[in-house]
């Protein structure tokens, strides 16, 4: 009886172990990387920017990241990126975490400057390269612009990127004075970037434009 | 369509090929009548030999593995009867010793008091002595006639005086006797209530030992039951074993809730000692499994516990420990329960801290106005009851050891009795089966002489021709 006890535990342990081994910490984690468009009359939506900002910092947990950049002229650059944490495995230290990335964000957003350009492609190259070396399963790239793009002659992205497995999703996308007259400009410029997205490889793309709804940034589907 | 046709004879008349291919195809199957027979006869038995024999090994296995459970039952059923008996004997033998012992204390007791009442009995016979016998001269004096004489009249004055005197004398004397006496019979009174009260002791202690006595009695009976393996006493122990297993499963699923509101009670502080970002499989936390661990473990504990104390009986070994030994057992799983559960206070008070911070954090990221608790003291209780709550859960679910060993106990029976149930069940389904397959094999057999009818009947028709009636009856007979 002992013996057979001992045995089950041992199988038990055994087979603990072996999961332990197998499951990469890393590969639950969730990482979401945040652009801010600051460009011209979309400066003014900084106050909704906060708000999302709030909601992720409250939804994400331990182990997770976050980063919050600008998309500004050009935006393939580290230096655009504003604040960027990955929450500690103590969830005590992750609310001192969140206020010190709140307070980050905070000073940016108060002394923001709209940019002449909107360089939305080069942010997303920064952020898939920033979601790629976090090493998270769920990769979330947040795009808070009305997602018109507008890139200085010198500027060069007209070539194929890859946002191989991440979720790229379009907040607060809103309609320009030229999508009141005709709205089927606007329906194209999603309809243009879900292509280019998900011909990037992207595994989602989702538009979201009521903050009141904004679990849906992580609900599939 | 002229692959149809390259099967007529004639192709221009459909109908008299047709015929005629019918006609041939009857003659064929008549001549291949007897081996076919034989082939769907044989078919039939195959299969249905097959299905009874699979349907009888069925019910004599359903069969010995009820005989095999009711051993087991009716083990079982002695064993705990037998348990029931021995701890009924040895309150009777405590009621005995305790009350028995004490007995000739009583007895001597009552006798003392009995002895006491007698002779205070006797003493209240005892009368005051009559009046004296000058009594009757006194009267024949005071009948004298005194004549005027004033002497005599005197003397009789001083007579009737001194006769008065000593008859109020008397008088006193007999009424403080009396007095005394009723003094002496009041006195029995404590007596009368102490000899009442110690019947009244003795006659509850014979009582109460007349019932144990009757419990033993009741539960001989149904010890011989057991022993002698009567249906009556294997239907109520199954019985009693279905209910058990029902209300251990209820209290169960009560413990089990109770152990999901201790592990949603430290699941999140104990992400801060094995750290929340740990994952064993994909869905499974390393903090979720600790928590997990340590509620089993608290669970083991109790289980322990119960079982030096001899309240389960689910592991021998302790069982058999001796008293020193057990008691060390018993105080190692407390001391280890205590801990766990003060731990588990603790980790409550944790919870609530990190909420709290959690809490005060978003309010500050959203820029609100902390919420200041008007009542320091309202707003401690849910931290108190989170503490409280942590540390007596651990103790609640100490106690799952006794519907843990009922469950366990029970659901050998209940299970054995489904088992034999659904064997039974599916030897009935084969016994149809095969039926249905020996039923099938006849139908066909007919159905094929009604394919060849008119073979049949010309046959019937010669042999009628040659033979007379008993050719026509053979036929009739096969078909």
């Amino acid at each position: 009886m002992i013996k057979r006890a001992f045995l089950a535990s041992l199988s038990v342990l055994g087979l603990l172990a072996a999961l332990t081994g197998c499951v990469d910490p890393r590969s639950q984690a969730h990482a979401v990387y945040m652009l801010i468009d600051t460009s011209g009359t979309y400066a003014r939506e900084s106050g909704k920017a906060r708000i999302i900002i709030n909601y992720l910092l409250g939804t994400l947990q331990s182990g997770d990241s976050l980063a919050v950049a600008r998309v500004k002229s050009r935006s393939f650059s580290e230096k655009d990126i504003i604040a960027k944490v990955t929450f500690d495995t103590q969830p005590s230290q992750v609310n001192a975490q969140r206020r010190v990335f709140g307070e980050k964000v905070d000073k940016f957003l108060k002394t923001v400057k709209g940019s002449a350009y909107t360089d939305i492609t080069g942010g997303l190259i920064q952020g898939a390269e920033f979601l790629n070396e976090t090493g998270a399963g769920k990769k979330t790239i947040l795009i808070f612009s009305d997602m018109q793009e507008e890139l200085d002659k010198a500027t060069m992205r007209s070539f194929p990127i890859s946002l191989k497995n991440i979720r790229v999703i379009a907040v607060n996308v809103t309609k320009l004075n030229t999508d009141n007259i005709d709205p089927r400009r606007y329906l194209g410029r999603l309809e243009a970037w879900q292509k280019r997205v998900e011909g990037a490889g992207a595994i989602e793309w989702k538009v979201i434009n009521d903050i009141e709804r904004l679990e849906a940034i992580f609900s599939k589907g | 369509m002229t692959d149809m046709r390259n099967w007529m004879i004639w192709p221009d008349n459909t109908m008299l090929s047709v015929l005629i291919l019918l006609l041939i195809a009857m003659l064929c199957l008549y001549a291949a009548r007897t081996p076919m027979h034989a082939l769907i006869r044989s078919v039939g038995h195959a299969l249905g030999g097959s299905l009874r024999l699979g349907a009888r090994w069925l019910f004599v296995a359903a069969a010995e593995m009820r005989e095999r459970n009711k051993t087991v039952l009716m083990a079982h059923g002695r064993q705990e009867v037998g348990q029931r008996v021995e701890r009924e004997f040895e309150r009777v033998g405590v009621l005995v010793t305790r009350d028995l012992q004490g007995y000739p204390t009583l007895q001597r007791k009552l006798l003392e008091e009995i002895t006491r009442i007698e002779e205070d009995y006797k003493k209240c016979g005892e009368v005051p002595p009559p009046p004296p016998d000058w009594v009757e001269a006194v009267a024949a004096v005071a009948n004298i006639k005194s004549g005027g004489n004033e002497v005599i009249q005197k003397i009789l004055d001083d007579i009737r005086k001194s006769v008065n005197q000593i008859h109020e004398k008397a008088l006193s004397e007999y009424r403080r006797s009396y007095e005394t006496r009723h003094k002496i019979l009041e006195g029995f009174m404590p007596f009368w209530r102490s000899v009442d009260k110690t019947m009244t002791q003795v006659d509850k202690k014979m009582t109460g030992l007349q019932e144990s006595a009757g419990t033993v009695d009741a539960q001989m009976e149904k010890y011989k039951q057991i022993n002698a393996k009567t249906d009556k006493a294997e239907h109520a122990l199954t019985n009693s074993a279905f209910t058990q297993f029902a209300i251990a499963t209820v209290v169960m699923a009560v413990a089990m809730g109770g152990a999901f509101i201790n592990f949603k009670l430290i699941a999140l502080p104990m992400s801060e000692m094995v750290g929340a970002a740990d994952y064993i499989t994909s869905t499974l936390r390393t903090s979720e499994v600790a928590a997990l661990v340590i509620i089993l473990v608290e669970a083991s504990m109790g289980l322990f516990l119960m079982e030096s104390l001899r309240i389960t009986h689910l592991f021998p070994p302790i069982a058999n420990l001796n008293d020193r030994m057990r008691h060390r057992m018993i105080w190692i799983s407390l001391t280890l329960l205590v801990t766990l559960a003060g731990i588990e206070a603790a980790l409550a008070l944790m919870r609530d801290m990190i909420v709290a911070e959690k809490m005060a954090s978003l309010q500050q990221l959203r820029g609100a106005q902390q919420a200041v608790p008007t009542d320091l003291l309202l707003a401690r209780i849910p931290t108190a009851g989170q503490m409280l709550l942590g540390f007596i859960l651990p103790f609640a679910l100490a106690f799952v050891a006794i519907p843990l060993e009922s469950f366990i106990h029970s659901s050998r029976t209940v299970i054995g009795a489904l088992l034999v149930m659904l064997i039974r069940a599916l030897g009935f389904v084969l016994r149809v089966l095969s039926n249905l397959a020996r039923q099938t094999s006849r139908a066909l057999i007919h159905f094929y002489d009604l394919l060849i009818v008119l073979p049949i009947l010309a046959e019937h028709l010669v042999r009628s021709t040659r033979g007379g009636g008993a050719g026509v009856k053979s036929v009739g007979g096969k078909l």
